[in-house]
């Protein structure tokens, strides 16, 4: 698709417009955009989620848009800023970074909706993390890490690694028992 | 002082003695893993109090974590510009740590904006590394020499539970490791293979290699990651996405796809081999020649010169020069380390007269090839 403003070269903004009511879309090139203070791809992480975008979707010819895609984030009326280290939806937009990790939780539906767009999942299925315990004695944290391993071996069907895996766990448990035992 | 000076010193060589699989086309193998500590902004938006925070809190628990024996903390903003610029060339620190540095090629290095408590861990573990106030809290990384994924993720799992364990990481239920970029969220991880690829170039089958790649979801960019040029034939493959997979299932889906494209250049090479024997093995000693005797060589001639002799090598069509040899050159010859060498800065030409002297001396090292 070429540009709506110069007809010359291809289109990589896609910007809608809502004017008296009405949606209208303009297509433009970088550099059209770049004189209307529009910037397909500024910094490296909305060039690398464009590039992901692109490649995510099939048949679009990678002619997504990432302003659009992180655009999209942001509602009609906004999100209320994170309220630990109050960023903004639109900062994010700008920046392409979350301020801390309660941001995961402030704007929690509009990055599951991201995730599903760049990642194409949003569920995080790896390593389960329990933060350290402190009244767990030493072989009870080795214990459930060693649990955590076997699930996801079991899950993998990497059955090879669960053997040793369950032998692993085991030895942990008998030394638990002698430790017990011992007066 | 000298501690600091020896870790530095030690620090991203131990990958060149070429080892374990597939080491004429893989040179290495790494994987990193984002990390945050709980309760802290993410390092790229934290104040300088707070970015001293996490490193208060990653040193009083780093030196009783398993795997970190012998540990070191280099604390980049105490370190000379020079010794910084050394790390970032072995891909011990990266651009993101030590500030906007050029770095591909000739470039100077001027003007960094180093940011505060920005640090790195060493240990014993040569391939073990620790990257702390980056984007996020830590960047745990392991390196292996050679194809090793298998091995590079054992090893990181287990620095990973140690490093965990004393040190709470943010973690969600749904969105798993929490990361300050949502590319990386979920494992964190990003597995890579940094290989060398020059019969697929010269028979003209990167490119649809390239567009496989990406339709197996995975990415492939130059020597220095990111935003970098590939040069020298080198090609750094590594997953795309961090969430919805296992650790194990995002690793052995890149371990797949790279013995793929590694039987894909052993084909191009046969028929490289085959068909244009004789004006490979031509290229090849012209190349070992350049080298041998050039009085000035750019970054970028250089490793284009070495691609040629590391293929001839491969292929026996030069034998007698060691494979450590060109990997040495390859980390040695670039910007920082010549003026590391030299003991001052050096322009350009006086860079390149300097490359060309180490080069020829490193080859002299290893004899007449034949």
């Amino acid at each position: 698709m070429n540009c709506d403003s110069c007809g010359g070269h291809e289109a990589v903004v896609h910007l809608t417009e809502v004017v008296d009511n009405e949606a209208r879309t303009v297509h433009l090139c970088a550099e059209c955009a770049e004189s209307r203070g529009l910037q397909a791809s500024g910094t490296p992480t909305q060039a690398l989620l464009a590039g992901m975008l692109s490649q995510l979707s099939t048949g679009s010819g990678g002619n997504l848009d990432t302003m659009a895609a992180l655009g999209g984030l942001v509602g009609p009326s906004g999100a209320s800023p994170c309220s630990f280290c109050g960023l903004t939806l639109t900062r994010f937009r700008k920046t392409g970074r979350l301020g801390c990790s309660q941001c995961w939780t402030s704007f929690e539906p509009q990055l599951r909706t991201l995730l599903g767009r760049v990642q194409g999942a949003s569920q995080h299925v790896g390593k389960v993390y329990l933060p350290p315990d402190p009244s767990a004695s030493e072989l009870q944290k080795q214990l459930e890490v060693m649990r955590g391993k076997l699930q996801r071996a079991i899950d993998t069907e990497d059955f090879e690694r669960a053997a040793e895996l369950r032998d692993r766990i085991r030895a942990i448990r008998g030394e638990m028992l002698n430790v017990e035992e011992s007066p | 002082m000298s501690d600091q000076h020896d870790a530095v010193a030690r620090a991203g060589m131990a990958w060149m003695e070429p080892a374990g699989e597939e080491s004429d086309i893989v040179l290495s193998t790494r994987i990193r893993l984002a990390r945050n500590l709980q309760g802290l902004p993410f390092s790229g938006q934290a104040p300088p109090a707070l970015r001293t925070e996490v490193l208060a809190r990653v040193r009083a628990s780093a030196s009783s974590v398993d795997g970190l024996d012998g540990l070191t903390i280099l604390e980049l903003d105490v370190l000379p510009v020079h010794q910084q610029r050394l790390l970032l060339e072995r891909r011990v620190v990266s651009r993101e740590l030590v500030g906007e540095v050029p770095l591909a090629g000739d470039s100077a290095l001027e003007g960094t904006a180093l940011g505060t408590a920005a640090a790195v861990l060493l240990a014993d573990d040569p391939f073990i590394s620790v990257m702390v106030n980056e984007e996020d809290h830590l960047r745990l990384q392991v390196m292996r020499p050679g194809f090793d994924l298998r091995e590079a993720w054992n090893r990181m799992d287990l620095l990973d539970e140690a490093l965990g364990s004393h040190l709470p990481y943010a973690y969600h239920p749904e969105f798993g490791f929490l990361t300050s970029c949502p590319t990386n969220v979920g494992t964190g991880l990003r597995a890579s293979v940094l290989m060398h690829l020059p019969a697929l170039v010269l028979t003209k089958e990167m490119n649809r290699v390239l567009r496989g790649l990406t339709e197996m979801g995975l990415t492939c960019r130059g020597l220095y990651g990111e935003g970098s040029d590939v040069i020298g034939n080198f090609f750094q493959v590594s997953n795309q996405t961090t969430i919805g997979r296992t650790e194990e299932a995002l690793v052995d889906h890149l371990d797949q796809v790279a013995r793929q494209v590694i039987q894909f250049e052993r084909d191009a090479r046969e028929t490289l081999l085959r068909e244009a024997g004789d004006v490979t093995a031509d290229k090849v000693w012209r190349a070992y020649g350049l080298l041998r005797y050039a009085r000035a060589l750019s970054f970028e001639e250089m490793m284009n010169l070495l691609s040629a002799v590391r293929l001839g090598s491969a292929l026996k069509l030069i034998q007698g020069v060691r494979v450590y040899s060109l990997n040495r050159i390859m980390t040695c010859a670039q910007p920082g380390h010549l003026e590391d060498a030299a003991g001052r800065s050096l322009d350009s030409g006086e860079r390149e007269r300097h490359r060309a002297s180490l080069v020829r001396s490193i080859l002299r090292s290893d004899g007449a090839p034949d």
